[in-house]
């Protein structure tokens, strides 16, 4: 018998063993999964929660019931990794073997990263969105707010959903807007990187949008701690941003057992080889989905279509072939822009988002880099697909990797990343 | 690719004046191109400079400001006084290395 251990039962690991119980067979293979709870939550629903578009009710369901029948769903806290004898420790003492082992952990955010974010003020006049918890408290906190600062902020790059900081101060706008309070209210975008995102041409739509919207723009702030005191972010350049409701996204971070067990960078990401997902220090170990280190967005879309290209892969590898799939990185992420419109972009490692049309078969082409209703509905339905179509593994027809068809490319430009140099700013 | 004079000599720079080959680089290239963006290097810059060129040459990436911090031992608050501003792009331009592109 042949043992395959996957860790954490999210987005990817779910993918995973219900593609591969339908390919591997039940006499040879042992499949296992390892979660720590038995609540999978739709985190895109976290956007919507404090608007209260979504109730917690549509953004939980049992894990297990995504889990199929000839796969072992195993409850407890994943402890350490040990490589060198390929098995997994358990917190309550159990160890579980493995030949084959894939980390689909995902990433955290991490409050207790930040000085002062965890202090006095946190849910109370600081919440964050990327949690379960801290998307319900913002829910209650909401309404009782009806003017002031407005800061929404993002602690570090990279984070899972790249866009959501976006959509949310979108959101907020359009929000602020329908309840007639809009003017009294301060609305701020504060960011590390340079601009509203982290590629120009996408960052170019989105940074206007956010000038149309009149919210202010402050860049290149790395923070440094929350004063409570003073109600302020303050940078590591001693700037400060004062607030009376801080939205931020703390620092994200892949699971501390990875570090523990040797397997991660300084952000507990693992190394990984960009194309196959192969742990870049032992053959037998994959990291799949937002836990690994590939330079591409941490999103649901990236998680599903290298999902297909590793489960091809991981056949061909067991079976003692070379493995030929290659993933490029491809992401697919619809942005919400408020006032029931949504932007689409589509981008891979070596593509940045475009403009144009995207191809969908049924439903059309859909707008790329352009706000229209039929991007909004898209972003609604993902959470059907999501737990009917994706999670079981049913095949969605989409490529995985890729394509370049109906996206318009700049005369001067093959897409690749660019922003001004250092000195011109 | 466009080429450039730097110190006398031509290198070869993507559009933003970036170096795009690292073997182009030696200590007099990073002094110029230092000079460039008004930073006067000394101790504290080149031990920063030094990590970003060693660490690039043994992982094939331009580090992160985290990781310049976490696996280089130089805090960030420190960074930020060094390199005003942009710390991690302007490391990366002195050490004639590609952007770092943690961000995607
Ligand atoms: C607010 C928000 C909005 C988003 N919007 C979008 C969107 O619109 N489109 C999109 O494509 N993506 C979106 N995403 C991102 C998407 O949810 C993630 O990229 C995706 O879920 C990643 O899947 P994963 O399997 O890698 O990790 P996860 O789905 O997070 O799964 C990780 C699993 O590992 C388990 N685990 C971790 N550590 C341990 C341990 N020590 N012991 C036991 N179990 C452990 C966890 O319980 C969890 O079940 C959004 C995310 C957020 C937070």
């Amino acid at each position: 018998m042949r043992r395959l251990l996957v860790l954490g039962g999210g987005t990817a690991g779910t993918m995973i063993v219900n593609k591969l119980r339908r390919r591997l067979p039940a006499s040879e293979w042992e499949i296992t999964v390892v979660d720590r709870d038995d609540d999978h939550r739709y985190q895109p629903g976290y956007l919507f929660l404090p608007f209260g578009t979504y109730s917690p009710d549509q953004v939980v369901r049992k894990r297990h019931a995504f889990i199929p029948d000839g796969v072992e769903l195993v409850f407890g806290e994943i402890d350490r990794v040990d490589a060198d004898s390929a098995s997994v420790h358990l917190e309550d003492g159990r160890t579980l073997p493995y030949d084959y082992l894939v980390i689909a952990t995902g990433t955290t955010p991490r409050p207790d990263q930040t000085p002062g974010m965890l202090g006095e003020q946190w849910r109370r006049s600081v919440f964050d969105f990327y949690s379960f918890e801290g998307a319900s408290a913002l829910a209650a906190a909401l309404p009782a707010f009806d003017h002031g600062r407005l800061v929404v902020h993002i602690t570090e790059m990279p984070i899972k959903c790249p866009v959501a900081p976006l959509e949310f101060a979108f959101l907020a706008d359009s929000w602020l807007r329908d309840r007639g309070i809009r003017d009294r209210v301060e609305l701020v975008y504060v960011t590390p990187l340079s601009g509203a995102f982290t590629q120009p041409i996408a960052s170019q739509h989105l940074g206007d949008m956010l000038e149309e919207r009149k919210i202010l723009v402050e860049s290149d702030f790395m923070v440094e701690r929350v004063d409570n005191e003073r109600k302020a972010l303050v940078s590591y350049d001693e700037r400060e941003v004062p607030f009376d409701l801080l939205v931020t996204i703390p620092l994200n971070m892949g699971a501390d057992f990875v570090a523990r067990s040797g397997l991660g960078d300084e952000l507990n990401y693992v190394p990984v080889d960009k194309h196959t997902l192969q742990s870049t220090a032992h053959a037998n170990v994959f990291a799949v989905g937002d836990a690994s280190d590939i330079p591409a967005s941490k999103a649901g879309s990236v998680a599903h279509f290298s999902v297909e290209i590793f489960v091809d892969n991981f056949l061909e590898l067991i079976d003692g072939k070379p493995m030929t799939g290659a993933f490029d990185g491809h992401a697919n992420c619809f942005v919400e822009s408020g006032d029931g419109k949504g932007l689409l972009i589509d981008f891979n490692y070596d593509t940045q988002p475009l403009t144009g049309r995207y191809p969908l078969p049924v439903v059309g082409p859909m707008g790329l880099l352009k706000e229209t209703r039929a991007n909004h509905l898209g972003k609604l339905a993902f959470r059907w697909i999501y737990w009917n179509v994706l999670l079981p593994g049913r095949p969605l027809p989409l490529p995985a990797l890729m394509s370049m068809a109906g996206k318009v490319v700049p005369a001067d430009d093959a897409g690749g990343p660019r922003s001004a140099p250092p000195e011109e700013e | 690719m466009p080429v450039t004079t730097i110190d006398n000599r031509q290198v070869h720079v993507n559009e933003e004046g970036f170096l795009t080959d690292p073997a182009e680089w030696d200590e007099a290239m990073g002094k110029a191109l230092a000079s460039q963006i008004g930073i006067d290097l000394g101790d504290e810059h080149w031990k920063a400079i030094r990590f970003l060129r060693e660490d690039f040459a043994a992982r094939g990436e331009t580090p992160t400001l985290r990781r310049v911090t976490v696996a280089g031992g130089i805090p960030t608050k420190q960074l930020f006084q060094l390199f005003p501003q942009k710390p991690a792009k302007k490391m990366a331009y002195v050490a004639g290395l590609p952007k770092p592109h943690g961000c995607v």
